[in-house]
């Protein structure tokens, strides 16, 4: 597989089957069933009639990491909760994307200064697509992750995004040894 | 509780098995360990703290009134509340009352709030046990409340509303009006709820003889709100210590469970206390919406404390207020600085969680599953 991927996303028709590809994933992003504090409420709210995500076809939440592709992260993510939440990232198969939904994820939030057990922004355990701010972010904001979300999954190439995350893995390992 | 019968000269091996922190029916990230004989649950431990967020400690930090956001995402399912309690809290350190405009306002925010929070319980639970519609119906209405509560707060979810010594802004009479006209809309919606899911056979099925919590336990763990209702025993605070005025000039009543389907205490009583708490929410807010009065909104003598902090003399205050969950309870000790050198919660999740452990052993898993959700329990306030 090192050398399919590797020799791929250059050729033509590849790049062609690749654009399908994306045009496909972009309109069923499974997101995983995952609550951490208040914004899962709010995301609750997104799934449900009011603002429907299903119109984007990201409204099966999928109880398993193994078999979705988004996972958002909504809420507070203390040390204790970090170790399961990197984990969980771990567990999802290639391709996935992260979408930091609140300003606890994007930075500390109102946990920044006093909180001395949050971890003050998830991109420090993983690596972040799109960044919602707010507190909690209003269901529009995290729609409009979302939809930036399918801009970026339908540009995409499978093949090359594969390439691209092992080398990040590797430079990861690297500077973790 | 249901009894399941097995004999025992077949034994299986003994399996651990891990509920959470992400696994969806516990609602919020609480984690469980269990022991397992095939499928029915021997021993239990809950593990919490995936969702500790320091509030008590951030509360000795900063000011009083920099503290009600922090209320609010305590219990985010019912902010409204958990600002009430501790600005009461505060409003007794600094010995204020809140003009008589602003504690009706209150009323109606906090039984609003109470309706949205049972809502989520009620939908959720559906989820818990197998239905999937509920959620929905339950959501729309929910909006509803939210878009009411947003027009005096400027906040969806996390409002910051009620603060010490009154509430953050006023309301007008348009907006009393649509509080009215919801009620109506409500009443009609709760209806349908009970054709969806309360009086479904299979939902009874699977609640009804589950989890049952007798009183003495109920009262021996310190159970509050509707799992202690749910077994029974008529305890609320609104109507035994009224901790607003308006709560004493109101009329209404206070739900208990009656063991309709063969026990009392169980997952259904409790689920069934919620069901009538909303239309007794309905109720007071019908009452005070007319009798809300003219006058200022926040007191005087706190007014000033956007600029200047508010220093209560020394000092300590404690103060319980009925949440959707329980006793809310906050107690506070003044040295007489800007800040508080003590802000602890009574937390009504935390103590209704305990009973938990007592629960699951001798019931099948997806009976777990169904006694979690029926608890009824917020970790952000679990773990605060
Ligand atoms: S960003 Fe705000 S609403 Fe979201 S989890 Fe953090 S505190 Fe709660």
């Amino acid at each position: 597989m090192g050398i399919l991927n590797h020799a791929l996303p250059n050729i033509g028709p590849v790049k062609a089957v690749d654009t399908a590809i994306g045009w496909g994933r972009k309109s069923s992003i499974w997101p995983m069933t995952f609550g951490i504090a208040c914004c899962a409420i709010e995301m609750m709210a997104v799934y449900a009639a009011t603002f429907d995500l299903d119109r984007f076809g990201a409204g099966v939440p999928r109880a398993t990491p193994r078999q979705s592709d988004l996972i958002i992260v909504p809420g507070t993510v203390n040390a204790k909760m970090a170790v399961r939440v990197k984990r969980l990232y771990d567990q999802m198969a290639e391709p996935r994307y992260v979408i930091a939904m609140g300003a606890c994820v994007c930075g500390g939030g109102p946990y920044v200064k006093w909180g001395y057990n949050t971890v003050k922004g998830v991109h420090k355990i993983i690596p972040v697509d799109i960044f919602v701010p707010g507190c909690p972010p209003r269901p529009e904001a995290l729609m409009d992750g979302i939809l930036k979300l399918r801009d970026q999954v339908g540009r995409d190439a499978v093949f090359a995004r594969r390439e691209q995350a092992g080398k990040e893995m590797d430079g990861r390992y690297a500077a973790a040894s | 509780m249901y009894a399941v019968e097995e004999k025992n000269d077949v034994f299986t091996e003994e399996l651990k098995l891990n509920l959470g922190p992400q696994h969806p029916s516990t609602h919020g990230v609480l984690r469980v360990e269990l022991k397992m004989d095939g499928e029915i649950i021997t021993a239990s431990r809950c593990d919490i703290g995936y969702l500790h967020r320091c509030a008590e400690k951030i509360g000795e930090n900063v000011t009083y009134l920099q503290f009600t956001p922090y209320t609010d995402r305590m219990d985010y399912l019912a902010s409204m509340n958990n600002n009430l309690a501790w600005s009461l809290a505060v409003e007794k350190l600094i010995d204020v009352e809140a003009p008589e405009r602003a504690q009706w306002i209150r009323v109606i925010v906090a039984e609003l709030n109470r309706i949205a929070s049972h809502l989520i319980a009620f939908g959720t639970y559906g989820i818990d046990i197998g239905a999937n519609t509920p959620f929905f119906y339950a959501f729309r209405e929910r909006e509803s409340i939210m878009a009411l509560l947003e027009r005096p707060s400027g906040a969806r979810m996390l409002y910051n509303y009620i603060r010490p010594g009154g509430v953050g802004h006023d309301v007008d009479d348009q907006w009393l009006a649509d509080v009215l006209a919801f009620c109506d809309e409500f009443e009609r919606r709760w209806k349908e709820y009970n054709t969806l899911l309360t009086n479904s056979h299979i939902f009874i099925k699977r609640t009804a003889n589950i989890g049952v919590i007798p009183k003495d336990v109920a009262l021996a763990y310190g159970c509050t709100g509707p799992v202690l209702r749910g077994s029974g025993v008529k305890w609320d605070l609104r109507r035994d210590v009224p901790y607003l005025k308006p709560y004493d000039e109101l009329e209404f009543d206070v739900p208990v469970g009656e063991g309709t389907h063969g026990s009392l205490g169980d997952c259904w009583d409790r689920y069934w206390v919620r069901m009538r708490e909303m239309m007794e929410s309905i109720r007071i807010i019908r009452q005070a919406c007319p009798r809300v009065p003219d006058g200022p909104f926040m007191d005087k003598k706190t007014s000033g404390m956007y600029k200047t902090p508010l220093k209560p003399k020394p000092g300590e205050a404690y103060v319980r207020c009925e949440n959707p969950r329980g006793e809310l309870g906050f107690y506070v000790v003044s040295e007489g600085g800007t800040s508080p050198i003590r802000c602890r919660t009574r937390a009504p999740s935390f103590c209704n969680l305990a009973v938990l452990d007592v629960l699951l052993p001798g019931t099948m898993i997806a009976d777990g599953v169904a006694i979690i959700g029926s608890l009824d329990i917020v970790l952000g306030e679990v773990d605060r």
